[in-house]
């Protein structure tokens, strides 16, 4: 996220010069501000369980890590668009399809907002979602494995920004370009035509309630602007999507200068049932286009991928009723809709006011036309026709609301680094709180759910200067857990995360418990190499392609001594790990190979490719501990010139090869 | 990996002999299993269990792999203790005297394979025909 803000206006305790503070909220010494029994509250003793799981993504590791709260304790980073050579993702042969793209395989992305699957507008524990910004990609990990599942390659789109948002349903999430491109026709335009040539590209992906797969229903072609973040309507606004926009001016270059030029930029309503009436007349076009599409496979324990060729328009040049805009303070970031979907808060970073806008007062503009004028065809509701009112004096930078289950609001207030919490009906300012430091989105606990569960907010902070000890010029970024239970705000803890946590979502933790998988059952491990005991362990040779079926179990790997291989082959340990028992994984690393270590989940079958580059003995070993003979679970594989005649042979105790030598 | 499995206090258990007779019907479900005839369907359906689930560990003459050797385990053990080991493992090296014992003469905590009730009374069948 980029502000247009100078650097020197972020309030750092650290500072030695003297720093002008513009806002009326001064950060006072943190010792000041934390209350007596804060770590009472967040102590969660030895042998007990957190009360909420915090799902907060990784930014720029491409990762998402699940935290315990209020411990802040780190429970898993879940790989999702990087590679991550501690367990294989993204280079063992069942994962390696999960990162495929149109560009190629890309082993790295920027995850923003996770997203916990809903039903009726409350977190279900199903399905976490994920965006991909930029290569633009939308993620789901299964929330019963805590591994990514399905990866969706979004084309049309430059920045996967205002994504993966859902409905109240998960009916749909929804995924919208921060940066409009050149989309039908010839793409190679000079920059400079933007206002002629480059479209934004909305995509409303249909999840599958059954399973979750997604793909995408339909794109709304849209006016040539910045689509920065979404949130779904509910109750009363369901059927209804709203996004911020940016860069009204349709400026393609020095944005922070010429993007600030008018006073509003835009929310955009999306009627998104009125977009499925078209698509039900056949007004959607066929548009061709390149997309992948990656799914992994729980029964095979291995992905694939499919390659799209089309995806259906719908053109709000064309189309009527689909999309309007409601004016609104500068640059928003966050549009986030009450728990009863009636206010829609808009916060504009580069605003003085919080604006809520009123989803029937909205709802009424649109039926008596109450417009203003027309933006590339959209018609923009007169601001004062859609406002409930303004939060007046909020602070600086507003950039994100979620709610709790008492009528209370907290938006996050980037320049003055501090969260902000209002009442939603009189839209007054009731309290407030600094973070360390520029907070930038923040959570609470259900905090965009009908019911939010409230409790706790969560600031994720941009920058942490001195909170922690140095680590050189890379600090660590950090989250902050707030008691919001109360009339003030308290400050419990601090702690480190990974990445840039840029946005989490978190909910109580029964609803993720009821769906955990302890492991994967070997009688239902359908991978065409699995073997599901040591009797069915093999060594095949096709021309210089060797694969070999393997086994793990405490303390031994099956075959352990290999022997025929031949310099300039290929290959390939599938590793099947026997165990039926929670929390016993057992790993594979093979001497000189190039990709990674395989981790294997008790009933899992992995396979890791190894092309030796000299002869010799390689060791293979477990590598993850596993039992007392942990460093007897070990083995050799044997590599002979290309021209050798040393017989192929694996086994293990009196199967192994004994005495092979080469017959010439 | 956090495992309990090493971590568990043996208490002196030198005075139990692994290699003879135990009336202890060890700690789990089965507190109460009949046996008579030998029923050779369930055998074989117990050996192919076995071979799938056991077979990495144990072998059925008397050679210890990763655990012990199971010629004659039918006549050292009851029928409850040996269908409580293969389902309830972990509480058994925790609390039951011979279960401890293995567990420090072999060291690796034996685990829990997902074997049903059927399953497991099948095994015992294939071991019994084992002993015969």
């Amino acid at each position: 996220m980029s502000l247009s803000t100078p650097y020197s206006k972020l309030v750092l305790a650290t500072a030695v010069a003297a720093v002008t503070f513009t806002t009326a909220c001064k950060p006072k010494k943190a010792e000041t501000v934390i209350s007596g029994d804060a770590a009472q509250k967040v102590y969660v003793a030895p042998g007990k369980l957190d009360e909420v799981y915090l799902f907060a993504s990784g930014g720029f590791s491409g990762q998402v890590a699940a935290y315990g709260l209020p411990s802040g304790r780190l429970l898993k980073v879940i790989p999702v668009f990087s590679q991550n050579p501690e367990n294989g993702w993204g280079y063992s042969e069942e994962t390696k399809a999960m990162l495929n793209t149109s560009h190629g395989f890309i082993p790295w992305d920027d995850a923003h907002h996770p997203q916990i699957s809903k039903t009726d507008g409350s977190d279900d524990g199903r399905w976490l979602f994920i965006n991909g910004n930029n290569t633009p990609r939308i993620a789901r990990i299964n929330l019963a494995t805590f591994k990514t599942e399905e990866i969706l390659e979004i084309p049309n789109s430059g920045g996967n920004h205002s994504s993966p948002y859902c409905t109240e349903n998960t009916e749909y999430v929804v995924a919208g370009t921060r940066f409009s491109v050149p989309i039908e026709g010839n793409t190679d335009v000079p920059i400079n035509t933007y206002k002629e040539n480059f479209r934004g590209a909305l995509s409303f992906v249909k999840v599958d309630p059954k399973e979750g797969h997604m793909n995408i229903a339909f794109q709304l072609l849209v006016p040539g602007v910045n689509y920065d973040l979404a949130r779904s309507g509910k109750g009363a606004s369901h059927g209804w999507m709203f996004f911020t926009c940016y860069n009204s001016e349709q400026a393609n270059t020095l944005l922070e200068v010429n993007a600030s030029q008018r006073d509003k930029d835009f929310i955009m309503a999306v009627n998104w049932k009125k977009a499925e009436e078209y698509l039900k007349q056949g007004k959607g076009k066929k548009t061709p286009t390149t997309y992948y599409h990656n799914n992994y496979d729980e029964r095979t324990h291995s992905a694939s991928s499919k390659v799209e060729k089309e995806v259906l328009t719908l053109d709000t040049r064309v189309l009527k009723d689909i999309v309007y805009f409601i004016p609104c303070p500068k640059s928003p970031h966050g549009a986030d809709v009450s728990p009863d979907g009636e206010s829609i808060v808009a916060s504009g970073k580069l605003a003085a006011v919080i604006p809520v806008f009123s989803f029937k007062k909205m709802t009424d503009a649109i039926a008596k036309k109450t417009f203003e004028s027309e933006f590339d065809k959209v018609p923009v509701i007169k601001y004062e026709a859609a406002l409930a009112g303004e939060v007046q004096k909020p602070g600086l930078g507003p950039l994100h609301t979620e709610f709790d289950d008492k009528g209370y609001a907290y938006t996050s207030m980037f320049v003055s680094s501090e969260i902000v919490k209002w009442k939603v009906d009189t839209r007054e300012v009731v309290d407030r709180i600094p973070t360390y430091y520029s907070i930038g989105h923040l959570c609470v606990v259900g905090g965009d759910n009908k019911k939010p569960y409230g409790k706790y907010a969560i600031a994720l902070n941009k920058i942490t200067k001195d909170r922690y000890l140095p680590t050189g010029p890379e600090l660590t970024q950090s989250a902050q857990l707030f008691d919001i239970t109360g009339e003030k705000m308290n400050l419990l803890l601090d702690f480190p995360t990974i990445g840039e946590p840029h946005y989490a979502q978190a909910c109580p933790a029964d609803v993720i418990l009821k769906n955990q998988k302890k492991i994967f059952e070997l009688s239902k491990n359908e991978h065409p190499y699995a073997v599901k005991n040591e009797k069915e362990t093999k060594i095949v040779r096709n021309g210089k392609r060797v694969d070999v079926w393997m086994t793990a179990i405490r303390s031994h790997l099956a075959p352990d001594n290999i022997e025929g291989i031949k310099l300039g082959d290929e290959v390939y340990f599938h590793i099947t790990n026997l165990e039926q028992d929670w929390d016993v994984p057992h790993g594979f690393a093979v001497k000189g190979a190039e990709n990674a270590e395989l981790l294997i989940m008790p009933g899992e079958t992995q396979t890791i490719k190894w092309t030796p580059k000299s002869t010799g003995i390689f060791p293979f070993y477990c590598t993850d501990f596993c039992s007392a003979l942990h460093q007897e679970m070990q083995g050799y594989a044997r590599v002979s010139p290309a021209n050798s005649t040393v017989a192929l042979k694996s086994g293990i105790g009196e199967t192994a090869p004994k005495n092979e030598l080469a017959k010439n | 990996m956090a495992s309990s499995d090493e971590s568990q206090q043996t208490e002196a258990t030198a005075t139990i002999d692994t290699k003879v007779h135990s009336d202890s019907k060890g700690i789990g479900k089965f507190t109460d299993v009949k046996v008579d005839g030998l029923n050779a369907d369930h055998a074989t359906k117990g050996k192919t269990v076995f071979d799938s689930k056991c077979s990495a560990c144990h072998r059925v003459d008397e050679t210890k792999v990763v655990g012990p050797g199971l010629k004659g385990v039918t006549k050292r053990r009851t029928p409850e203790w040996i269908m409580n080991m293969i389902t309830n493992p972990a509480e058994m090296t925790q609390k039951d005297p011979v279960a401890k014992a293995l567990l420090a003469e072999h060291l690796t905590q034996m685990t829990f394979q997902n074997v049903s009730d059927d399953e497991t009374r099948q095994i015992l069948e294939f071991l019994r025909k084992n002993d015969l």
